[in-house]
């Protein structure tokens, strides 16, 4: 049976970060004024999230009495190595929701650098937080934040597979879909409304796409043989899929309200794992036309494929980086499964990960990070990671096998 | 009685016979088929059946195939290498079984489910299960089953009949089911 609505999540994420990085901004997160008899720790969740990104270092604010009016001593944070600092506060209405306001400090100029204030329900504390954290890293950073974005991914637990919908720090995780039958290949929309995946309870690998908020989903390929490896251009009008309707695996595009799918190129052998380049005219894929998988692209409107990957024998699950510039993909090397970037302009390549288990990267909006699963200490686990590897954190889940991540776009305010 | 319903009852009998020869079991006890035959038939077979010593189990060749019909006593799995995407040899017989069982009744559809084994990406898996069944699917055509009576379709590396990372449960898991729904 197939049930559609939200449910709750079973498993709790931890984040753990590990690693050290060169350049990071020392932060302080000074407890918000109330938080500590609040539903949620702001402070925490904001210091969490900054840390995540591999670009700040939080600063210890233990102790401090501080909030968004105070006029902080910012000699004394100095003298803790704090180039900016938070203060805030979270106050409890009485008509059930709560007032959350907060400034940021460049502590070196003594500079107030603005703050905002929210009044939202208990339910959306951490989305609160999430903005705050997308606030403070945008004027620091002027970079846009990923911390208001979601993540889709895949648990199987007894015999079960649930997709889920979470935050991008894996907290609040919804089941969008819970089936007896795998689930595999999630693909965000680019308004971040639906998700494509591949669902086999017909017994057959076929395409949906489902509407996150309202469960109604829609059938968009059941051909005949196997359908799969949904991807979605940028403008969201159109996916490309994995048919072997006519015979093996190829590649074909198809609107995405449905209907009749063209044929994107013809070749002997195995063509799979779409993915477009940010301005919807590449699309990069797995092919082993050569004799073994290797990463090619073609243009969208037509022409001959390329290969892009040189190093190793066994090269899958590509993902591009919105600015076009990077591509994360799982190379085999001497058996185990490892995350790889490749610098798309030089050729350059790195392996980032010390796991031999890696598997589907997918790119944050911003470029800044990656999303995967891996196997550590034998467990399944999935982790973010900066694009050079140096900082990464897990989002640790409890029970059941966690895989297929997908990271979502920018969400409209 | 059809030829291979024939044969099936009478090589029932002679197991019972010889089962009796070494273990004590009565010679009168009739032969149960087993219409549903997923591995050869043989004393096992025959004592499985559900129906005890005085039932018969009567098959009706009239009605429509269910769930799990198939070729009587013919297997329904073809294995195969490492890397290897083509029907060996030794597969030969039982894919003329099922030909031939397919072509018998023109509504008749047979689904060829490719699997891999663990190793490898998911999607990159599900061609490769989709090669297999398609493999399938060329033998089963040459030996003149038509097109539309088949469907090869991939279940990738999503449903190990064995779990496990050994050699053993890698070959157990490269494979394509014939399965008749």
């Amino acid at each position: 049976m197939i049930s559609l609505p939200a449910i709750p999540a079973l498993a709790q994420f931890r984040v753990e970060v590990t690693g050290v990085g060169l350049t990071q901004l020392p932060i302080a997160l000074a407890p918000f004024r109330g938080e500590a008899q609040a539903p949620q720790r702001m402070s925490a969740i904001v210091q969490a999230d900054l840390e995540r990104s591999g670009q700040f270092r939080g600063v210890d604010a233990a102790g401090t009495a501080l909030d968004e009016t105070s006029r902080p001593d910012m000699a004394q944070w100095r003298q803790k190595s704090a180039d900016s600092l938070v203060t805030g506060s979270i106050t409890r209405l009485p008509d059930g929701r709560h007032d959350i306001r907060f400034r940021l400090w460049d502590v070196v100029r003594g500079q107030d650098l603005g703050g905002q204030s929210f009044v939202v329900g208990q339910g959306d504390l951490r989305l609160v937080a999430h903005r705050i954290a997308d606030f403070v890293y945008e004027k620091l950073t002027g970079e846009r934040g990923v911390f208001s974005t979601r993540i889709a991914y895949v648990t199987k637990a007894g015999g079960r597979y649930s997709l889920w919908v979470a935050d991008a720090d894996g907290e609040s995780a919804q089941a969008a879909l819970s089936s007896p039958e795998p689930i595999i290949s999630p693909a965000w929309s680019p308004n971040g409304r639906q998700l494509a995946y591949v669902s086999f309870e017909s017994r057959k690998p076929v395409v949906y796409v489902h509407d996150v908020a309202t469960g109604k989903r829609r059938l968009i390929a059941n051909f005949r043989g196997s359908n799969s490896a949904p991807a979605w251009s940028p403008d969201g009008r159109t996916l490309a899929v994995t048919l072997s309707r006519d015979g093996g695996s190829q590649l074909y595009t198809i609107d995405a309200n449905g209907g009749e799918p063209r044929r994107l190129m013809q070749s002997g052998a195995i063509d799979t794992e779409p993915v477009f380049s940010g301005d919807g005219r590449t699309i990069y894929f797995v092919s082993d036309r050569g004799g073994a998988p290797q990463i090619y692209k073609v243009p969208v409107a037509g022409g001959g494929a390329e290969r892009v990957t040189f190093t190793g024998n066994y090269n899958i699950s590509p993902s591009v980086s919105p600015d076009g510039r990077w591509l994360a993909y799982i190379s085999r090397v001497g058996g185990a499964f490892k995350l790889h970037v490749m610098d798309l302009g030089s050729g350059t390549v790195n392996a980032i990960t010390d796991t031999s288990a890696d598997e589907s990267p997918s790119f944050a909006p911003n470029g800044r990070l990656i999303v995967y699963a891996t196997q550590q200490q034998g467990r399944e686990a999935l982790m973010t990671t900066t694009l050079d590897g140096k900082i990464k954190a897990r989002l640790a889940g409890q029970g059941g096998d966690i895989r297929e991540p997908d990271w979502g776009p920018f969400q409209k305010q | 009685m059809n030829q291979p319903l024939k044969r099936l009852s009478i090589a029932l009998t002679v197991a019972a016979l010889m089962a009796g020869c070494s273990s004590g079991v009565k010679l009168d006890q009739p032969p149960v088929e087993d219409k549903t035959a997923t591995s050869t038939a043989g004393a096992n077979g025959a004592n499985s059946g559900n129906t005890g010593q005085n039932g018969v189990a009567g098959v009706d060749l009239g009605q429509s195939d269910r769930e799990g019909a198939g070729p009587v006593g013919v297997s329904r799995i073809v294995y195969f290498d490492f890397d290897s995407y083509s029907v060996k040899p030794e597969y030969q017989s039982v894919l003329d079984a099922h030909a031939r069982y397919i072509k018998a009744v023109p509504g008749r559809k047979v689904m060829l489910e490719g699997h891999t084994d663990e190793r490898g990406g998911r999607e990159y898996n599900l061609a490769l299960g989709q090669k297999r069944a398609e493999a399938v699917r060329r033998a089963l055509g040459l030996l003149g089953v038509p097109d539309g009576q088949m469907e090869a379709v991939s279940f990738g590396k999503e449903k190990p009949a064995v779990q496990g990372s050994s050699e053993d449960a890698y070959a157990q898991n490269r494979r394509v089911e014939l399965s008749y729904r």
